[in-house]
């Protein structure tokens, strides 16, 4: 008898389905021979810091110029998702604009039998924002505690002396950003000595959103990295106590120490990096990669005075501005 | 309604209620097609200095500030077919089980269910299934397929939904007069239901890429990431086990992460993103009209 | 073979095709491997957290201070979240249920036939826009609008994000109301013309109280589709983790806080399985929105 022919929509379902098993199968064979074995030489998994993501991009688009066969993927999500996944293996290189802590360094130990290599690759001031029309010029650790921290009793600018031209309400709108963030836990620690923040604020996602929006809100305040001003907001001069000198987050104050929420941002790679990794961080440190961080509003490390600016992990680096407060790697 | 009865003052009421009642619903249903031009308008109006063939063949610049939005434009076209190649035949499958073999019994009526809860699951949901199935479980890692699988997921209930209706539409006298010649199940399918719903399945299919290219979500955690450095206009960049961008996550990344981007880049981004979509969903409209006014019954 | 004998399938052939009919059923059951698989993968990154010492599910649920990162004073309370997510979701619904019906009725009754089909298409596309634009729009012009016309500090609050939320879920309670409208039998119609009702009376006396079932489906598919949306909250309602004051207060959902905060949990900590607890939780009520409008719907197909 005669058989049947399959028809299109047979034929079309079945090589789909082949189609679907041998994408994925290849897929996934591919996957694992790349997580086993060292990441494959033409790809570099950067990952990390999100106040260092927009850097780590530009150097990607510029390196990709000096070296046409090498591939940088670049993804933020916070020092320490860049330093877990360093830990498991998973990337090459982790962003930090934090140290990496002992416990850490020790687990890479104990997962992989490397230990973290770090790398100083610039410093940025962390700056208190306010909008342009604001009247104010100066803060102190201590005002920023009483309208951050939990228990903090400052909620309008008139508590603080400051009348805001033009605005009838005038609650302080804090800005701030979310909990798992790496800037968060830099202010949380430096400015708020460590006392938790009082619910309530904006926490943004980004660095850049938090500068937005207080350049939109006459009434807001915000903390982000240098490098994010525009033209709608003002950074204000602080001071680590009230009485004392307040200094202007500007390169030289980095550098000199004098400026209290300033911090120092590293590369690390587990274990000494090779090849193409190894040739990536040196374009970093160079002259080229270091004119990426000073058009980025950061502090590049040959100023700061360090120019191999390798690390020893857990340790401060040299030329690294310190913080008042002393800070050692968070236990 | 009133024509052949004297105007009493309750006929009159009654129509006035009903003029009344006609134009209140008539400007709800007005108040749609609003926000629809307005924000359509908007976009186009903000991103117009920008948009041009070159912003979509371009790649980002100087720090994403400013060029185009190739990687991530073609990045989506990855994610979707590949999804779509996935979730297509098993979507197709499963909606001929459940309305050519199953029986009403309580097995399937639980089948339907999920269905209909697997359409309701929020997409962070997805994406966090993604990330602890595809990215850590089944060890793929951050990439393409672990994205793509978790979009294919997300876009699988409503393939069966609509190939379902596609297939109900099918006449049973179709399927009767098969079997009366002695055909098996799957021979009547496959020769007759099949044929006979394809538009309805093709509908279905393609208002599924606007929405695979639309979500963020899901393929944030498991496979974009925020930037990756590919030729211009190139087609193949990628490779499966690669990170992608995505045009979605471009468009939230470029709104909320890039300082000083300039003003009407995002505007141009929503714009793409947008007009592919509204652009898909149109032609699906056409092509079931289409075929709808070829069916010959 | 004698020409009486009936003529049988190549055995190739009949083998085949049980093959295929076990694809079949496999697919088909495959809707509910993955449901249970998002449950079980979910849970499963979710589950250390909840046995692990000092997490309390009370406070997990009822807490209002979220600080999962703390250096001194760990504390997971989802309260203010789910606040949030009610408080969005409640006045998109207040805005898109009469919207949505009203669209529906009018779909359904009054108008005519070109102006359904252009209406419908409309409402398909505008259920097509994605949500990391209506995020976007929200972020930009809703936020403009509001700060303009209200006065308020931040256009980023409850207001934009319930009237995006609004937007999105329109489409569904129309096109599922619709339906619902349309499935009461014409006989009622004829019933209530052959008594001299107008459209008007007909819809209010007869068609609403008959397609009641349906429209109650097509209300909890609209919180459903505004319960779970995530990227278009992230974007236009502010990030602030508490109990709003005023429509004009900023807030967090449930949804936004997983996506905000997800990227940068390092895989295994326990902030980053109270999130995917907090998936877990969300699915739940997904879960539980959609069983109960599929249960009422069943409820008409019984009469």
């Amino acid at each position: 008898m005669t058989r049947l022919r399959p028809t299109t929509p047979t034929r079309l379902s079945v090589l789909a389905l082949v189609s679907a098993f041998a994408v994925s199968a290849c897929g996934g064979g591919g996957a694992k021979e790349e997580k086993v074995a060292k990441p494959s030489k033409t790809v570099i998994q950067n990952k990390g810091s999100d106040t260092m993501v927009n850097v780590a991009q530009v150097w990607a688009e510029e390196y990709r110029k000096a070296a046409p066969d090498v591939e940088v993927e670049v993804s933020g999500g916070g020092s320490g998702v860049g330093i877990a996944a360093l830990l498991k293996g998973a990337i090459d290189v982790a962003n930090a604009s934090r140290d990496i802590k002992p416990s850490e360094a020790e687990q890479a130990s104990k997962n992989t039998g490397k230990s973290p290599v770090g790398f100083n690759v610039g410093a940025d001031a962390l700056a208190v924002y306010v909008h342009k029309d604001n009247p104010m010029s100066e803060i102190n650790l201590e005002q920023l505690t009483e309208l951050y921290a939990e228990g903090g009793k400052v909620t309008r600018w008139s508590e603080l002396g400051v009348t805001i031209p033009g605005v009838k309400d005038d609650t302080i709108v804090r800005v701030s950003r979310q909990s798992s963030s790496g800037t968060y836990e830099f202010f949380r620690e430096h400015a708020l000595g460590n006392r938790d923040f009082r619910l309530g604020s904006r926490d943004l996602n980004g660095s850049k959103e938090v500068v937005e929006l207080v350049g939109t809100t006459p009434t807001a305040i915000g903390y982000s990295g240098m490098g994010y001003a525009t033209a709608a907001v003002k950074m204000l001069r602080v001071a680590p106590k009230a009485g004392a000198p307040a200094v202007a987050p500007t390169i030289a104050a980095v550098h000199d120490k004098s400026y209290p929420l300033a911090r120092s941002l590293h590369v690390y790679t587990l274990g000494e990096p090779h090849g193409a990794v190894k040739a990536y961080i040196d374009w970093i440190l160079s002259p080229a990669g270091q004119k990426v961080v000073e058009d980025a509003g950061y502090v590049p490390v040959a100023v700061a005075g360090n120019a191999t600016g390798a690390l020893a992990t857990g340790a401060p680096a040299p030329g690294a501005p310190p913080v008042p407060a002393a800070s050692p790697p968070k236990p | 309604m009133a024509g052949r009865f004297a105007r009493t003052p309750q006929v009159a009421r009654k129509e006035i209620a009903e003029s009344v009642a006609r134009a209140v619903f008539g400007l709800m249903s007005a108040s749609m097609i609003l926000p629809l031009v307005l924000i359509v308008g908007y976009l186009f109006f903000r991103a117009w200095p920008v948009l041009s063939w070159e912003f979509l063949l371009d790649v980002p610049r100087h720090g994403m500030t400013d060029g185009g939005i190739w990687p991530a434009f073609v990045g989506t076209l990855y994610l979707v077919g590949i999804s779509l190649l996935v979730s297509t035949p098993i979507g197709v499958l499963a909606a001929i089980y459940l309305n050519e073999y199953a029986k009403d019994n309580w097995f399937n009526r639980l089948v339907n269910l999920a269905v209909i809860n697997l359409a309701g699951v929020p997409s962070i949901v997805h994406a966090l299934f993604g990330l602890g199935a595809f990215v850590y479980a089944a060890r793929f890692g951050y990439s393409i397929l672990s994205a793509s699988l978790t979009l294919a997921i997300m876009t699988l209930p409503v393939i069966i939904a609509s190939t379902r209706e596609a297939l109900a539409s099918v006449p049973m006298a179709f399927r009767e007069a098969c079997w009366n010649v002695g055909a098996t199940r799957w021979q009547t399918v496959r020769a007759v239901v099949l044929p006979n719903s394809i538009s309805g399945i093709l509908t279905g299919v393609i208002l599924q890429v606007s929405r695979a290219a639309g979500e963020t979500a899901p393929v944030m955690f498991t496979g974009a990431v925020f930037f990756k450095a590919v030729e211009r206009g190139n087609l193949f960049p990628y490779k499966l086990t690669d990170q992608c961008m995505a045009l979605s996550m471009h468009l939230y990344t470029l709104a909320t992460q890039v300082p000083n981007v300039k003003e009407a880049l995002p505007y141009a981004t929503a714009v793409v993103l947008l007009g592919s979509v509204l652009l898909v969903n149109a032609t699906a409209i056409v092509v079931r009209i289409w075929l709808r006014n070829r069916k010959k019954w | 073979m004698d020409s009486t004998a009936r003529p049988v399938r190549p055995r190739a052939a009949v083998l085949a095709e049980k093959a295929l009919e076990a694809v079949i059923r496999l697919s088909g059951v495959s809707a509910i491997v993955f449901v249970a698989a998002i449950f079980f993968f979910v849970l499963r990154e979710a589950a250390p957290v909840l046995v692990s010492k000092g997490f309390s599910l009370w406070q997990f649920l009822f807490s209002t201070d979220w600080y999962p990162t703390s250096a001194t004073n760990v504390r997971y309370g989802t309260f203010a979240l789910s606040v949030g997510t009610l408080s969005v979701t409640a006045l998109a619904m207040l805005i898109a249920v009469p919207f949505g019906l009203g669209a529906a009725i009018y779909l359904s009754e009054f108008c005519s036939p070109r102006v359904r089909e252009t209406l419908k298409v409309v409402i398909e596309l505008l259920s097509a826009i994605p949500s990391v634009v209506w995020g976007f729009v929200g972020l930009t012009v809703m936020s403009k609008l509001i700060v303009s016309s209200t006065g308020a500090p931040v256009g980023v609050n409850v207001l934009n994000g319930g009237i995006i939320l609004a937007l999105m879920s329109v489409p569904v309670i129309v096109s599922i109301g619709e339906d619902a409208l349309k499935a009461v039998p014409d006989s009622f119609r004829e019933a209530g013309v052959a008594l001299g009702a107008t459209r008007w009376q007909l819809v209010y006396r007869v068609l609403l109280p008959a397609a009641k079932n349906g429209l109650l489906a097509a209300v909890l598919l609209g919180v459903g589709r505004a319960v779970g949306e995530t990227m278009a909250v992230l974007m236009a309602t502010g990030h602030a983790v508490h109990i709003p004051g005023s429509l004009l207060d900023s807030v967090r959902t449930l949804t936004a806080n997983i996506a905000a905060e997800l990227g940068e949990a390092p895989s295994g900590s326990d902030h980053y399985r109270v999130l995917f607890l907090t998936g877990t939780l969300l699915f739940l009520i997904t879960l539980v929105v959609n069983l109960t409008a599929d249960f009422v719907v069943r409820g008409i197909r019984r009469k």
